[in-house]
């Protein structure tokens, strides 16, 4: 450990609260937006959610049939890679469990997920990160719909890994035979991203 | 044989060699970095600090320096209202003090000029960082495809790395300057005044024939805002390379 010279920190908010945050984290009261490229307008008319294995078609809903699945709530601490953190976010969706099981799928094909958005975008995932409750489609953010540039009208949320992997504007989930990496995984980023053992950067452990 | 995943993840404590002011607001601090992997246009670094009690705060800041294999890089920085680490960098900070950081990151925002197809830059307030290493390296390898840079600031003396702007549009080597000023210009004043749109960028060119790659950086809303009129512009979405900062102004 290398004492900076000088450096005292700020410390915001109580004792209690630094233990929720990740090493190297600090938290925000904001809600920053990250995104590679232009935020992605899909009229939700236009909006389909499809699960995949291979050229299989596992499950596909329209907004109307997606939406009238059974809902979650969500509260809870989001991460980013960019070093903020946010507490006590609140969300509502379908959770992972539920489309698995609205899909009708008792036995997952895979253990490896790839998500692919709106814009190109994806991202890898492990089962295991996304079963349990762990993981949902959100559609509303503090009981308001989604905006377009925080992800909607859905997005990812898989809140215990960095944020990069809640994908926004979120399609099509497709199982993969191998844990292959999606887009920032393949620029540099840890391809699985647990923010409490700092998994930002390929090369972290 | 170097991994250089595993180079970039590395922290290493570089020196401070210098630090000079840009603006009232913006000072440019030289490292000394030794093992430095060498970085890409666009790149960022994370930086470290670490309290005597063991406490630590990390945040990123784009490299400003020219693409190359250092081991001298520099970051120029901003002073966040109350930022915790960048008031340590402007206040605190000395040449001599010895700082960890840890890079290159990011391979996406990133420019080379062994790839050059022209280039559009977009640049709000201290936004302009990443694209002026952009510009340093375009100017260091002597390329000379179109490249333009539109950059807005609020007022001619918050321009960052004014001089030398002018002085790589001098070069004649396809390199066209703009900048406009959205608070307000001095009488004399010869750019573009006021908020960036699709008559100010039809204007200066930012035209999407060719396919020049195009890279926007700046505050969230402003970003938003770039984008959107350069998608309605008819500018490739996939050719459009973003960089944002600060929380998004529409929050609800």
């Amino acid at each position: 450990m290398l004492v900076t010279r000088g450096f005292k920190g700020k410390r915001r908010g109580a004792a209690g609260d630094w233990r929720r945050l990740p090493p190297g984290q600090f938290f925000t009261p904001e809600f920053p937006v990250l995104t590679a490229g232009p935020t992605q307008h899909t009229p939700t008319d236009r909006w389909t959610l499809t699960l995949q294995h291979g050229g299989t078609l596992l499950g596909s809903w329209s907004w109307d049939q997606f939406t009238a699945l059974p809902q979650t709530e969500l509260v809870t601490d989001i991460h980013c890679v960019t070093k903020w953190t946010k507490f006590d976010t609140r969300w509502r969706g379908v959770t992972i469990d539920g489309i698995l099981r609205a899909a009708g799928i008792a036995t997952p094909p895979t253990a490896y997920l790839m998500a692919h958005c709106d814009g190109g975008y994806t991202t890898n995932l492990l089962l295991s990160d996304l079963i349990d409750r762990q993981a949902m489609i959100a559609t509303h953010f503090d009981d308001l719909p989604l905006l377009p540039s925080h992800g909607g009208p859905a997005r990812l949320l898989v809140p215990h890994l960095y944020f990069w992997k809640s994908a926004k504007w979120v399609r099509r989930l497709a199982f993969r035979e191998e844990d292959k990496p999606g887009f920032w995984e393949s620029l540099g980023y840890h391809i699985r991203g647990d923010p409490w053992r700092e998994q930002r950067y390929e090369g972290d452990r | 044989m170097i991994d250089p995943a595993t180079a970039s993840a590395q922290w290493r404590v570089a020196t401070v060699t210098a630090i000079r002011d840009e603006t009232s607001e913006v000072k440019t601090i030289t490292f000394d970095v030794p093992g430095w992997p060498g970085h890409l246009a666009g790149q960022h670094v994370d930086i470290r600090l670490t309290a005597e009690d063991g406490y630590v705060a990390q945040r990123s800041y784009s490299i400003a320096s020219a693409a190359g294999p250092g081991p001298s890089i520099e970051l120029t920085v901003a002073a966040v209202p109350d930022g915790e680490v960048s008031e340590f960098l402007h206040q605190e900070l000395r040449v001599g003090d010895l700082i960890e950081l840890r890079g290159p990151i990011g391979g996406y925002f990133a420019w080379s000029a062994d790839h050059d197809y022209g280039l559009l830059l977009i640049a709000g307030g201290s936004g302009i960082v990443p694209l002026m290493a952009m510009l340093r390296s375009r100017a260091q390898a002597g390329a000379n495809k179109p490249a333009r840079l539109l950059y807005s600031s609020r007022t001619a003396d918050q321009i960052i790395y004014r001089d030398e702007l002018d002085r790589l549009a001098g070069r004649n080597d396809g390199f066209v300057l703009t900048h406009t000023l959205t608070r307000g210009a001095p009488p004399d004043w010869s750019g573009e005044r006021g908020r960036i749109g699709r008559v100010m960028l039809t204007r200066r060119h930012f035209l999407p024939a060719g396919s020049p790659d195009t890279y926007v950086c700046g505050p969230t809303t402003f970003v938003e805002t770039v984008v959107e009129n350069l998608v309605a512009m008819g500018h490739l979405a996939g050719r459009i390379r973003t960089e944002r900062f600060g929380p998004t102004g529409e929050f609800r």
